[in-house]
């Protein structure tokens, strides 16, 4: 996929924010009657001004200083003209030139398993329009309806370099920069419509298309693999790739060209004279001194810091969350052992259900890794106590150990069953001295059998090879 | 004046001053007042009657521009596009008259979103010079100079863009300022030019100017170029006089284009100030030649995106049948918009386009900036400035309205004080034949109040803001 160059701009809703960006309606209009999170700034009525809202511009200075990126001395809003439905002023309050940050840049694990660097353009600030609820498909409704509850959310654009060279990347890329955002506490990536992306993608010395307003960092993955294999198709019938704008339709998960908002794509820009210029130079130091630590830096620290495999350290840190519920059992039971359960094993069973990290207690799986230190109870029984409590059967580990039967049999009860196993195997145990290692694997199923698995079955091979051999 | 009345009202009756003055409006022949909120104003009126509040403007009625957003009450900005729209809420300076005891009798006619310079643009028709009833009465604020001229309303509210205030505050020979850009809170007042537009009082007397101002000024955390100033008196020291004030009159300001009449009436004005102790001295304001360009370049170009919002989608004209979004929302600007509004809309456009910004926009830019520079190097050595607010008097109705440029000429004394954001002030100073001639006095930023004490020394001199029109 060497030929393929893709480049991102992604609109990042501010959303743990309290108030939009250029009024004081609230951001908390998910679940809202449509149009009641609106006020005649955010409605563009007539003779209404909008007002900075200080605190996301902090937001995107933060975001910016994360990213890598160079700060700008000053910074001032655009207007950004165009007539559509979704945008009450005909014009949208955007940046244009000096924008919060630029040239940045994050690492992320390419392609060939290698970690790349992938170039941030710009970050700039901006007010989300509203949204279009079109009575059907977009190229077929007949009426379509506005809910200006999402018009004026603070929105920050990140722009990428064409860096990227497959949508596995692209994908990996929007993983890392939902990672620092949440780790920001400036995102909540949960919820609808907080993180919508614009790809172009060309194959190269072709003309590149771009794939507008995909939400869902799987819709982009399609997307990409879409267009790809269209523009792979064309080159092949020797058809040029038109330089256009398409709709990622993600029921049939295929690309439609729609028509561009205005024909030429001249918007006009032009300074936004009812805001003032803002010298955010001086408000830097202070937002650097309160960043937070951010995943790289954290998976470095957890290598160091508790002896982790770095990929138990990278997947530990890709989300926050997951990041504090380790080093809060860390710090109650052995971090190695938590380490593998929690990214091996509690990682996954999540994921199969769907859940988060918060529907499981640290408590129990400092209490689970605790037992499985002391030997107390089995790998298979710790996975048992795992889904047990996932799947809300109640009690904590100690007691669905206790009702489940999963205590490890005591060692006189497991040597007794080695040596019947033994006794009563006498063909595995011929075919073990001539030479079938794999001939003793028989006798430790027969001992798992007789203890009903609550036997650890590393420990019963070590002690029926023992056996066997004294004989 | 307004404090005469307001005890009058007091000791009499708010409610019978109202009904006179809505009689006056109905039979009027000015086409000044477009919408009246008459059933809300006699009710305060009534109101005022029972208990008199303790407000600055306790019982004053006020008539406010089209432009200047009132709940409840229709807002159009005497342009088709506009009309039925009811603001959800009241701009700044109409909270703050109504906190103060004020009653808003109604809107006054405009040139279309304060695009002209003679209200013959509206909507609604030409609204007449009470001096001169085939006359206009100047723009784009006429309505609001008419009936206040004309004894239909006892003061009014304005904008002034580009001399809105002022010109036909000469034109109709009463007393209208145009603020320093920031002293009064733009929120709530629809966008014609906003780097460059403030609203400012109409009213027969300085010293009610002044009283208007102190009420409508103030910082304002809703428009973000409201500068945050502390409170401030503009009638406190108002009658100190002119001794040992420096005159700068600015050499640009006279001449060619002036009427003879006008400019003999203004160089009265400046030796009455002389006479009351000031002195004066020819000042340059060397880039003046290139306000009118600038001027219009800035304004059309902000107009041009200020006035995109007005779709039909959510509010005012929505006419025929909807077909898709494109057909549907041009149709509707097409036959909402008139014909001087659509040339700056398109001029604007053009101004603002790829290829073109840099040769219009920003060029104009750069000049607006050499034109606030004149301003500031002026009010190093002098401190005021002293013009003609127009070089002519009023014209007749139909005589230029098919001459836009000329009409854009008409405006160079007023737009280089938008473009540099300093007050004006413009004072009856006398007439031609029986059209009244505006003296224009100039400050530095929020020098609100040498402009006023200036403007005071000399009505206090003067008769002619005494004068009044005979009009039924």
């Amino acid at each position: 996929m060497e030929n393929v160059i893709i480049g991102l701009e992604i609109h990042v809703q501010l959303n743990r924010l309290a108030s939009k960006m250029f009024c004081k309606c609230s951001t908390a209009y998910h679940n809202s009657p449509p149009n009641s999170h609106t006020c005649p700034v955010c409605l563009g009525l007539p003779g209404s001004l909008p007002v900075i809202n200080r605190k996301a511009v902090e937001y995107g200075i933060k975001v910016g200083l994360a990213l890598n990126c160079r700060i700008e001395e000053e910074t001032l809003f655009y207007r950004k003209n165009y007539y559509y439905p979704d945008l009450p002023k005909g014009f949208q309050i955007s940046q244009y030139d000096f924008p919060l940050a630029t040239n940045g840049h994050i690492m992320i694990l390419g392609d060939d398993g290698a970690e790349r660097n992938i170039r941030i353009n710009r970050a700039h600030m901006e007010e989300d329009p509203g949204r279009l609820v079109h009575a059907g498909t977009i190229d077929k409704a007949k009426y379509t309806m506005v809910d200006y509850n999402r018009c004026g959310m603070p929105l920050l654009e990140v722009v990428t370099e064409p860096d990227l060279t497959s949508p596995k990347e692209a994908r990996a890329f929007l993983d890392k920069l939902k990672s620092i955002l949440e780790y920001l506490e400036v995102f909540d990536g949960s919820l609808e419509g907080a993180m919508r992306v614009d790809a172009n993608i060309s194959l190269k010395g072709g003309d590149r298309s771009e794939v507008k307003n995909i939400s869902g960092f799987k819709g982009v993955e399609k997307a990409l693999s879409y267009e790809i294999t269209r523009q792979k198709n064309l080159k092949r019938r020797n058809i040029k790739v038109v330089q256009e704008t398409r709709h990622f339709d993600e029921i049939r998960n295929i690309t439609v060209s729609i028509r561009s908002k205005v024909g030429a794509h001249d918007y006009r820009y032009f300074p936004e004279c009812d805001l003032a210029v803002l010298r955010i130079a001086s408000w830097v130091p202070e937002i650097k001194a309160a960043l937070p630590e951010l995943p790289d830096a954290k998976r470095e620290r957890f290598v160091k810091q508790y002896g982790l495999t770095d990929d138990h350290a990278k997947s530990l840190t890709s989300e926050i969350k997951v990041a504090n519920f380790y080093e809060a059992v860390a710090a109650q039971a052995a971090p190695k052992l938590a380490a593998v359960w929690i990214a091996d094993v509690l990682k996954g069973e999540l994921n199969y259900r769907d859940l988060s990290i918060e529907s499981f207690k640290e408590e129990h799986m400092a209490e689970i890794v605790g037992m499985l230190e002391k030997s107390q109870i089995t790998e298979d029984g710790a996975v048992q106590i795992i889904r047990a409590l996932l799947d809300k059967k109640g009690g904590s580990p100690g007691e669905i150990v206790k009702s489940l039967g999963l205590g490890k049999a005591e060692d006189d009860a497991v040597q007794k069953a080695v040596r019947e196993a033994v006794a009563e195997c006498s063909a595995a145990v011929a075919d073990y001295r001539a030479g079938s290692e794999r001939a003793l694997n028989f006798i430790v199923g027969q001992v798992m059998k007789k203890t009903r698995g609550k036997a650890d079955a590393g420990e019963v091979h070590r002690l029926v090879k023992a056996e066997v051999d004294k004989a | 004046m307004l404090r005469n009345l307001m005890k009058q009202l007091r000791d009499g009756s708010a409610e019978e001053y109202l009904s006179r003055l809505y009689e006056r409006i109905e039979k009027s022949r000015l086409n000044g007042f477009t919408t009246l909120a008459k059933e809300s104003a006699l009710e305060e009126a009534r109101r005022f009657d029972k208990i008199p509040g303790q407000g600055l403007l306790s019982g004053l009625p006020i008539a406010i521009k089209e432009c200047i957003s009132t709940k409840g009450v229709e807002t159009n900005c005497s342009s088709n596009i506009l009309r039925g729209y009811i603001p959800p809420y009241d701009a700044h300076v109409i909270e703050r008259l109504k906190a103060e005891g004020a009653i808003i009798m109604g809107k006054t006619n405009m040139d279309e979103f304060a695009m002209g310079t003679s209200t013959e643009t509206s909507c609604f028709g030409p609204t007449r010079n009470p001096w001169d009833i085939d006359t206009v009465p100047g723009g784009s604020s006429g309505g609001s100079a008419a009936v206040v001229a004309g004894g239909e309303a006892p003061c009014s509210l304005g904008s002034d863009t580009g001399g809105s205030v002022r010109c036909p505050a000469s034109f109709c020979g009463i007393v209208g300022l145009k603020p320093t850009y920031g002293l009064v809170s733009r929120y709530g007042l629809v966008a014609y030019a906003n780097s460059l537009e403030q609203i400012g009082p109409l009213t027969h007397t300085v010293e009610d100017n002044a009283l208007l101002l102190q009420v409508i000024s103030g910082h304002d955390k809703r428009d973000s170029t409201s500068a945050p100033r502390p409170a401030q008196s503009y009638l406190e020291g108002l009658d100190d006089g002119v001794v040992g004030m420096r005159i700068g009159i600015p050499r640009e300001y006279f001449g060619e284009g002036v009427a003879p009449a006008v400019e003999k009436a203004v160089w009265q004005g400046i030796h009455t100030l002389e006479s009351l102790g000031a002195s004066w001295q020819e000042v340059s304001l060397p880039h003046t030649r290139y306000a009118l360009a600038a001027y219009y370049m800035v304004a059309m170009s902000e107009a041009s995106s200020n006035l995109a919002r007005f779709d039909g989608l959510r509010y005012g004209l929505r006419e025929g049948e909807d077909k898709d979004w494109h057909t549907t929302f041009s149709a509707i600007r097409a036959k909402g918009f008139g014909p001087e509004v659509k040339r700056r809309i398109m001029l604007g456009t053009y101004a603002l386009s790829a290829g073109y910004y840099g040769r219009y926009y920003l060029k104009a830019l750069k000049v607006r900036t050499l034109i606030k520079e004149d301003f500031l190097r002026a009010f190093k050595e002098v401190d005021i400035l002293a013009s003609p607010t127009m070089p002519i008097p009023a014209f007749k109705i139909g005589e230029r309205i098919n001459d836009p440029l000329s009409l854009y000429l008409a405006d160079v004394f007023t737009v280089p004080i938008n473009l540099a954001g300093v007050p004006a002030i413009s004072v009856p100073c006398g007439f031609d034949g029986r059209l009244p001639v505006g003296l224009q006095i100039i400050g530095p930023h929020f020098g609100e109040a040498a402009v006023l004490k200036a403007a005071q020394a000399f009505e206090s001199a003067t008769p002619f803001h005494e004068a009044k029109p005979e009009v039924v």
